[in-house]
């Protein structure tokens, strides 16, 4: 087993060494960027080598990291979660493409209100989050609640305490639905919370402090929350229904979307579609266009490609949701470009 | 001439170019360290400074940390990083006294290694682990079992109530300094340890000799004997509260403001550089955590500075 790894490396080593003689063989490629993908890539990655004996490995480091990282050409690919726009993409010569969806959820912690039965609207939930509303039982709430038995207990709002894709797509919604809220606390990676709030670092982080602190509202992936069984909150979405997050629910918001744009990211938050997730986003990858190094250009559309063909249910599974499949087509033109 | 002399001239050159080359390689080894201190210094400023030019000095009294507004100052994580250094030294300076003082003079013979031991291996654990035990254990039991009961007690006393107004969450500035308090009570009591150790036996025996209480000796030969020790072992301690990153990004809150309540989250000059480093847009954003870097550099060198001061002081009035 030792030596077999042992001679694995030494033949990937050679394998490195020798593919700008021999440029039609794969490399290992390399990946960084955002964290909230780090998951599926990895898992993607573990299935690919499996089938195809390639190799490639991400490095979760943050949005803003894997731009400066594939700017700087460290890397083979970029991820992010926050998509550049289409000047930037022209500016740098690069390509980027969208792999994979996901929701972010309002979860609570208050007594008495099982998983679901809480209803927001965007509004409101901007006004929560914004600081305020100071109490549960606060008539803005309760006035969308009829028959439920709100306590007479203090909102504290938990959120990131690190920079954060989940927190810029929060942040955006809520300030699509208030200017209150982009005034108070802005939209971003790292915004400027309310003073109940509390930061934890991290998806897990601000899941153990919902579940910690008695009145406790915080935003959490739709992965994170369902691992850790976490009470949701209905949202009210652009149709009027109030929607409690599932994996089905983001995909519908992607039905309606135009990824025909330049970047491929078409805004996913708030969309019209009856049954969508309102606080719905895509993750990105991003390339270069006309690469130095064929063979490694390559090896990032052929990953890629197989990971959207076969690691949709992996993807499912892990809490992540595929891109539709009409979506996926898109993708694969779109890359048929990168040299 | 003799010849003697001249044969050994030939190993006493060998040996001069030996001492020398010792000399020059420990001088460079030595010098490393400035270069570094140095260097990282510089560095800092560096990339501090279109933050302190943007902000001037009034970053270090400011009291916004707003990333969307870029409005940038360091009052509440100075704040955070005193507070909790401040709570963590007035627990762990008695009780590291207490286990130092129980480990040279009363303990018995068998159980010094072993305890010895556990308080050196208590030092030794990383501190993320001290940072999710006092998140997942410590927190909620504190703001179960002790929080109320403190409010209780101290809710309804002006001035004093305000110190534990709030929400009873658990994590905060408190919670931060007690964990923190566990974090340097091993390094102040192995120091203690250490240098009530070197105090001569004889002094001690005589004390006892006249009649003294076991207080007595300790508080009037031990603790003057070793003044300096100790002070040097309580600075590393507060040294390391004011840096010490994980395990109060867990447990601080990281909020970013003043409340004046010691039950309210905070943030730490160190946790804000945890927190937000690894997404800061290029700009304002970084250049004000490398400010901040540079404040937490200023603060440790000014401790270290004072401690210094005094050490010398109580030298000078000692007599030695």
């Amino acid at each position: 087993m030792r030596q077999a790894q042992f001679l694995n490396t030494v033949v990937a080593l050679f394998a490195v060494g020798a593919y700008g003689a021999h440029s039609a063989q794969a490399a290992d490629i390399t990946g960084a960027g955002a964290t909230f993908p780090y998951a599926i890539y990895t898992k993607w990655a573990e299935g690919y080598k499996v089938a195809t004996g390639n190799h490639v490995n991400y490095q979760g480091i943050g949005s803003s990291g894997g731009v400066k990282q594939i700017k700087a050409k460290t890397v083979d690919f970029g991820g992010t979660d926050a998509p550049l726009k289409a000047a930037d993409l022209d500016a740098a010569g690069l390509v980027q493409v969208p792999t994979v969806m996901g929701g972010v959820t309002i979860v609570t912690n208050v007594t008495g209100i099982e998983s679901g039965k809480l209803k927001l609207d965007g509004a409101t939930a901007a006004d929560i989050f914004r600081g305020a509303l100071k109490k549960w039982n606060d008539p803005a709430i309760a006035k969308l609640n009829p028959g439920v038995k709100l306590p007479d207990l203090p909102i504290t709002v938990a959120h990131r305490s690190d920079g954060s894709g989940t927190t810029f797509v929060f942040s955006h919604y809520l300030a699509k639905q208030s200017m209150a809220f982009m005034r108070d606390v802005g939209a971003g990676n790292t915004v400027n919370w309310p003073v109940n709030g509390v930061g934890g670092k991290g998806n897990p982080g601000v899941a153990a402090n919902v579940q910690k602190i008695a009145g406790a509202i915080g935003y959490v992936d739709i992965a994170d929350a369902m691992n850790n069984k976490m009470n949701f909150v209905a949202l009210k979405n652009k149709a009027g229904n109030y929607i409690v997050p599932n994996q089905d629910a983001v995909a519908d918001a992607a039905v309606g979307a135009d990824f025909k744009v330049k970047g491929m990211a078409p805004d996913l938050l708030d969309q019209t579609h009856k049954n969508a997730w309102p606080i719905t986003s895509a993750t990105y990858m991003l390339v270069y266009k006309k690469g130095a190094d064929a063979s490694r250009q390559k090896g990032v559309v052929d990953f890629f490609t197989w990971s959207l063909k076969n690691g949709q249910k992996m993807a499912k599974d892990l809490g992540f949701v595929p891109l539709p499949a009409n979506v996926v087509k898109m993708v694969e033109a779109e890359m048929k470009n990168i040299k | 001439m003799p010849e003697s002399i001249d044969l050994h001239a030939g190993r006493v050159a060998v040996f001069r170019r030996q001492d020398r080359l010792f000399h020059g390689v420990t001088q460079f080894f030595a010098l490393t360290v400035l270069l570094t201190l140095v260097g990282i210094l510089a560095s800092l400023s560096i990339e501090a400074y279109p933050s302190l030019s943007a902000f001037g000095a009034s970053f270090v009294w400011s009291n916004v940390w707003n990333v969307p507004d870029e409005q940038f100052g360091a009052m509440m994580s100075i704040y955070g990083t005193l507070v909790t250094s401040i709570i963590a030294l007035l627990i762990a300076v008695p009780v590291s006294f207490g286990i130092a003082l129980f480990l040279t003079e009363t303990c018995p013979i068998w159980l010094r290694r072993p305890l010895g031991t556990a308080v050196e291996l208590l030092a030794g654990i990383p501190s993320i682990v001290y940072g999710i035990w006092g998140l997942f254990v410590f927190a909620p039991i504190f703001a179960e079992h002790v929080q109320p009961h403190l409010q209780a007690v101290f809710g309804g006393i002006p001035g004093l109530g305000g110190l534990f107004a709030g929400a009873p969450m658990g994590i905060g500035i408190l919670t931060a300094g007690l964990v923190l308090s566990l974090m340097v009570i091993p390094f102040i009591a192995s120091v203690m340890r250490d240098v009530f150790e070197t105090t001569p036996p004889v002094l001690k025996e005589s004390a006892y000799g006249v009649g003294c209480t076991q207080w007595e000796v300790v508080t009037r030969i031990v603790l003057p004997y070793t003044r300096v020790g100790v002070s040097v072992g309580i600075i590393l301690g507060l040294c390391r509260a004011l840096g010490e990153t994980m395990a109060v990004t867990f447990v601080i809150g990281n909020a970013n403001r003043i409340t004046g309540s010691l039950f309210s989250p905070g943030t730490s000059i160190a946790s804000t550089l945890a927190n937000e480093f690894g997404e800061a847009s290029p700009g304002l954003h970084l250049s004000s955590l490398f400010a901040l870097g540079l404040v937490l550099f200023l603060i440790t060198f000014l401790v270290l500075a004072a401690s210094n001061w005094l050490i010398a002081r109580g030298r000078a009035k000692a007599g030695h």
